[in-house]
Order: C-alpha cells, then sequence, then structure tokens
C-alpha cells in the first residue's frame, strides 16, 4: 500500500534554535536538516535572521544562515535569477524557488523551508533527483527527424508554430510541480510526472520534430501518463507560472484524435 | 543499504509503455457523460413516483423505455464503479498480488452485481 504514514527514522524532531542577537528587524526561519553521517533523525533548526542586513529573497536569506550562522547547512543554488532551477524547495508549504520567493511573500510568523516532497534526500535541503533526470532521459527530448537536416540552413519553423512552443520552453526542470503532485509521490517509479510529460509535449507540438507517433506510443501507458488525474497541484505551484496539467490534456487529447472514438 | 547497480535510465524505462489506456480513459468519460443522462432521467422517475402506492411504481418500471433506460442505468454504472475503482487500486495498491487480486475480484462482483440488477428489472418488466 501507499505508505502515509512516516517511518520510525523519518519522524521529525525538534532542533537547535539560533536567536539573532540585538537584532530589530527579525525573521524566523525553521529549516528541515538531515545526514546520512551522524544516524540520527531528522530535525528542523531555527534561525532568526536580521533582515536589515538581508537581501530580500528567501535564498538571500538561506546564504546569510549558511554563511553567518551555521555554515553545516546545505542547499542547492545557482544562478540566483530563477532560470536555472537549483534552489527548488517547500517553501511556507509551497514547492518553489528560494531565488524567485521573497521573503515578504511567505505571509507572517515563521517560514518552514523543507526539501522537495516525497523525494530521497541527500542532505538537508538537497533531495536525489536521480530518477527524476533518468525520467527525463527517457522520453528522449531531443529533436527526432527521418528526414535529413537540410545542407545550408536550419529546420525552419513558421512563428505561428514557434508560438506552441511558448508556455513549454520555459520549463527550467525545477521539479516543484512533479514533487507536488500526489500521483508522483504515489507512483513516481512509473509515474513520469508534470515535469516530464510537459517536457514531453514540448516535442510532440515541435512542427520540425518527426516521431510524433512513436512518442505518443511510447507514453500510452496507464502510468506513464494515464496517472494523471488532474489534481493541479502542478500549475498552482509552478514558479514559472506555466501550466503542466495543460500540456499532460493535450497529450491525452492528441492520443484520442489518433484513434477512432 | 544496498544499492541497485542498475543505470538509473533503466529503472526509468522499467518495462516500457503498455500502449494502452485511453481505452480506459474514452470509456470513463463515455460512461460518464451517460450516467449523466440516466441519473437525471432516473431521478425525475423516481420523484414522479413520490406519492404514488407500489402497484404503480411496478407498473411504471414494466413500461418497455423506462426498463431498458434502468437496465442501462444499472450496467453503466458498474462499468464506470470497475473503471474509478481501477484507477484507485492502481494509485494505491502497491503489493503486486493484492493489487491483482482486487482488480480482478471488483471485476466479478461489477458483472454479479449488475447481472443481478438486470434480472431484478426483467422480473418487473416481464410480470414473473
Amino acid at each position: 500500500m501507499a505508505e502515509f504514514t512516516l517511518p520510525k527514522n523519518s519522524k521529525i524532531q525538534a532542533g537547535k534554535h539560533f536567536p539573532a542577537k540585538g537584532a530589530k528587524n527579525v525573521r524566523t526561519f525553521k529549516v528541515y536538516r538531515w545526514t546520512p553521517d551522524d544516524g540520527q533523525n531528522p530535525r528542523t533548526d531555527t534561525y532568526e535572521v536580521d533582515l536589515d542586513t538581508c537581501g530580500p529573497m528567501v535564498l538571500d536569506a538561506l546564504l546569510k544562515i549558511k554563511n553567518e550562522i551555521d555554515s553545516t547547512l546545505s542547499l542547492r543554488r545557482s544562478c540566483r535569477e530563477g532560470i536555472c532551477g537549483s534552489c527548488a524547495m517547500n517553501i511556507a508549504g509551497t514547492n518553489t524557488l528560494a531565488c524567485t520567493k521573497a521573503i515578504e511573500d511567505c505571509g507572517s510568523g515563521t517560514v518552514n523551508i523543507y526539501p522537495l516532497p516525497h523525494m530521497p534526500v541527500v542532505k538537508d535541503l538537497v533531495p536525489d533527483l536521480t530518477h527524476f533526470y533518468a525520467q527525463f532521459a527517457s522520453i528522449k527530448p531531443w529533436m527526432r527527424t527521418q528526414s535529413p537536416a537540410p545542407a545550408d540552413k536550419e529546420r525552419l519553423q513558421s512563428p505561428e508554430d514557434r508560438k506552441k512552443l511558448d508556455g513549454l520552453y520555459e520549463c527550467i526542470l525545477c521539479a516543484c510541480c512533479s514533487t507536488s503532485c500526489p500521483s508522483y509521490w504515489w507512483n513516481g517509479d512509473r509515474y513520469l510526472g508534470p515535469a516530464i510529460l510537459l517536457q514531453a509535449y514540448r516535442w510532440i507540438v515541435d512542427s520540425r520534430d518527426e516521431d510524433t507517433g512513436n512518442r505518443l506510443d511510447d507514453l500510452e501507458d496507464p502510468f506513464k501518463l494515464y496517472r494523471c488525474h488532474t489534481i493541479m497541484n502542478c500549475a498552482r505551484t509552478c514558479p514559472k507560472g506555466l501550466n503542466p496539467a495543460k500540456a499532460i490534456a493535450e497529450i491525452k487529447k492528441l492520443i484520442v484524435e489518433r484513434r477512432s472514438a | 543499504m544496498s544499492r541497485d547497480l542498475r543505470n538509473p535510465l533503466a529503472r526509468a524505462r522499467g518495462l516500457g509503455s503498455a500502449k494502452e489506456g485511453v481505452s480506459h480513459w474514452m470509456l470513463q468519460r463515455v460512461t460518464g457523460l451517460g450516467l449523466v443522462f440516466l441519473t437525471v432521467w432516473f431521478v425525475v422517475t423516481v420523484l414522479g413516483l413520490m406519492h404514488s402506492d407500489y402497484a404503480t411504481a411496478r407498473a411504471t418500471l414494466a413500461k418497455p423505455w423506462n426498463a431498458v433506460l434502468l437496465a442501462a442505468l444499472l450496467i453503466t454504472t458498474f462499468r464506470h464503479a470497475v473503471l474509478g475503482l481501477q484507477v484507485v487500486i492502481e494509485d494505491y495498491v502497491h503489493t503486486r498480488w493484492l493489487e491483482v487480486a482486487s482488480l480482478v475480484l471488483i471485476k466479478f462482483i461489477a458483472v454479479l452485481a449488475a447481472l443481478a440488477g438486470v434480472l431484478a428489472v426483467l422480473r418487473v418488466a416481464l410480470g414473473s
């Protein structure tokens, strides 16, 4: 059965408290901590951050914590402008990018920060995305053609056809949507999840791609595709404002379109 | 903890695509659409019988169109229920033998229930 309760070694315990001495404008961050090295259960450490000496984004606060308060905190980050997808995590109850989430948009009170839900944790806020990336590779996310490339020019695409890629090409594979999807939580081993299906659709609608039939064949599967029950968490959580649920619905429509009703 | 030495891609590709699922998806929607009309008809018919006695109710059901529609309602309901329950079981039951056993069991139960329902309608309609 699907597991709805945490196993004993995953129960989260109370952690340390790091007060901000002498600060006037304080915000409290409660951060999930777990390390594979000490055999301990996960815990949540509480950090008080002086906002007067901190940048506006949650990532600024996390880096301030790491630089000035507790250097043992692990997290991924790179571009700090919402284009690399490294700092995806669960902030104040929603999967999003720490670098584009303003601290003042985190509601009132303590800001809870956890790694992306239902993924194996490598350490602290770093989830293991190996399977997620392997699923991405499994859809062969590149242009597949039968006709040879034109000798003296690129494969052309009309502006209208190019427009069909808007809302798809912006996906940065941060995994916020897939890890917010209950279907992906329960069946992530086989269900491809919203991010990968949106990427698959990005190649299905590309007018230059010539392998649409095989792409649809590969997706038509009770688990790979049809675990999507239009829960819509994906569209709600996407930090880039994309709609993976719509892309999945379009794939389902195309699979219907090529058969008799 | 033993590590899986397979390439992650091998695990992600698994047994490949079943190349089915669209029939289930389509049938779930078609039966759902059918049930919208059949349920409205059923509720209206039952409301119309609210203050009548047993004989009137029986006579109403025995009318050919009503009997046909009621049989259709029963069959569609159980077909739709099996499709829906199948999704729930596939979502949540991850012990393979239990999953297969429950999938087969709900189909048996639904067929028997639908047959019993249709038999009841026939007995009313044909008056035996």
